[in-house]
């Protein structure tokens, strides 16, 4: 019988953001799976060129809507670290408690989408719901939900009072016993086993091939964590373990996020009780010197990765981001091999997919359209200056 | 007679299609936070769909794409009349932040027409109910029959 092609996206119901995955089906089974990013490249790369550095930490956070903070944390990082600069011991604290924040969140938020793809749409609604008790930490704290605008070049913009502490501590009880309850449904639940067990299986031999980050690669027995492998921010001091498991498959990659979220009360616990005090911003030169910085962080995807190089003035010569589901791209498709069509969307899910964030290519070889150019990345950005001179823009 | 029926089942029981043009998930999440039980948009009718063809509402994220042009189109162009569009954020209203890129339109309404924006970067749960209400009332109030 021969293989049949199905078109999955970009707008489909199953995927909550425009991506297309072309399967090769032979009956119910996957053979092979094309994956075809890049419909919601802004050219945000290029864009930051042209805006000032106090510019660029708005655009920056909203690389993804989701791991904002993550995405902030390392383009401050990036530029403190070529100013030389040290930010206040209490500043550090603040920022990794909005990043275990935004962990706690992202994962509260995964596991309803988890749920929600294999049909549990009970789980979807239990876990949003408190996910709602973290958004309210944040918006208390910060003034909004998603985009915190916490960071500023040399610190922290808003301090967190005795109130805020009192307050995030006894959310943080809350959702000890709501975690606690959601370890039982994952272990437990015959709904999740049922879709989850040996779906999906990544070998961890195969994961390390396929440069596997964060959960995706932790579910599969391989301990990768920049918290503890390269520590930033205070992870140094806080005490927590990496969460793995060796069972590679969906189901794993449930557990470990589960996990993780017991993992990141006990580090903002620990944060709120050792919360030292002093100065949480120190003020920063507008002028940035040359240098070249690489900084990569934890996001709750996985390994974030930010490069800036800067040329003495107000603006970034070039910054470049790789962010961790681009990362774990090829090790889907290797996942998606050999398994059913219906299994499809949660193999996608486990691994926590975020384009808005991923898409950093355009041009594309595109074998079903007229054929793309792939050009290099200096021809791009020459097309890139002409473009914008031609707007009378400067670049 | 008849259409004074319509127009009631309409109002009662607007069904949303999400469409995400390019945008940085933030709006998206809070439609779907707009749907939990804390706000329950349910409760004014309002169904989140998988398909153009089952929609009344559109509801839009994001500054649209070059490469999310064509396809967000065809989607509004697969919606049963009438239809109506509900843009939300500030990206999917003028550009917002990206305003001035290369691979950006700059709105959704520089592509399809829009009935109500909501903005905000991102807009709280409650705005984005508050503006799929506010576009229920304007059609209960006459607007496009």
């Amino acid at each position: 019988m021969g293989y049949v092609k199905l078109p999955i996206g970009p707008q489909h119901p199953a995927l909550k953001e425009p991506e297309n995955f072309t399967i090769t089906l032979d009956g119910e089974r996957v053979v092979n799976v094309d994956i075809r990013i890049g419909y919601i490249h802004r050219g945000i790369e290029k864009l930051m060129e042209t805006r000032t550095y106090t510019q660029n930490l708005y655009l920056v956070e909203r690389i993804c809507g989701i791991c904002s903070y993550a995405h902030v944390y390392n383009f401050t990082q990036n530029v403190e670290e070529i100013l030389g600069l040290q930010i206040p011991k209490r500043a550090e604290y603040i920022r990794t408690l909005f990043l275990e924040l935004e962990r706690l969140h992202s994962h509260f938020l995964w596991l309803g989408v988890a749920g929600h793809e294999i049909g549990f749409d009970t789980l979807f609604m239990y876990t949003w719901q408190d996910r709602e008790v973290v958004q309210d930490l944040l918006e208390m704290i910060s003034g909004n939900r998603v985009n915190y605008a916490m960071n500023a070049i040399g610190g922290v913009r808003r301090d967190v009072s005795q109130e805020h502490r009192k307050k995030v501590l006894e959310s943080m009880d809350y959702l000890e016993k709501r975690a606690e309850f959601y370890k039982n449904v994952a272990i437990n639940e015959k709904t999740i086993l049922a879709r989850a067990e040996n779906v999906g299986i990544l070998k961890p031999q195969v994961a390390l091939r396929l440069t596997a980050v964060g959960p995706t690669a932790r579910a599969s027995g391989i301990s990768v964590d920049i918290r503890k492998d390269d520590p930033y921010a205070s992870y140094l001091d806080t005490p927590f373990e990496v969460i793995t498991t060796d069972t590679n498959d969906v189901l794993g990659r449930v557990v470990v996020r589960v996990l993780e979220i017991v993992e990141s009360i006990k580090i903002i616990r620990y944060l709120m009780e050792h919360l030292p005090e002093g100065d949480i911003l120190k003020k920063a030169p507008r002028k940035i010197p040359e240098g070249e910085s690489i900084s990569h962080t934890e996001a709750p995807r996985g390994e974030d990765i930010h490069y800036l190089h800067s040329n003495g003035t107000e603006k970034p010569d070039r910054y470049k981001v790789r962010t961790p589901t681009l990362a774990n791209l090829p090790a889907t498709a290797e996942m998606l091999k050999e398994t059913y069509l219906a299994d499809v969307p949660i193999i996608v899910a486990a691994i926590d997919p975020c384009m808005g964030c991923m898409d950093r290519v355009l041009l594309l070889k595109d074998g079903q359209e007229k054929p793309g150019e792939l050009i290099s990345g200096e021809q791009l950005r020459r097309y890139g200056i002409k473009w914008y001179a031609e707007r009378g823009w400067n670049a | 007679m008849f259409k004074s029926l319509v127009k009631w089942a309409r109002i009662k029981s607007p069904w949303i299609l999400h469409m995400n043009c390019g945008s940085c998930n933030g709006c998206d999440i809070e439609i779907l936070a707009a749907l939990i039980p804390r706000l329950d948009a349910e409760r004014f009718g309002v169904l989140l769909k998988g398909t153009p063809r089952h929609a009344d509402v559109l509801v839009c994220t994001g500054p649209v794409t070059t490469q999310m042009k064509e396809r967000l189109k065809r989607v509004y162009d697969q919606m049963p009349e009438p239809k109506f569009v509900v843009v939300v954020g500030q990206c999917g209203s003028s550009g917002g932040i990206y305003k001035g890129s290369y691979a950006v339109e700059g709105g959704i309404d520089t592509v399809i027409p829009v009935n109500a924006y909501v903005p905000g970067c991102p807009p709280r749960p409650d705005a984005i109910a508050d503006g799929i209400i506010k576009l229920l009332a304007s059609i209960k109030k006459g607007g496009k029959q």
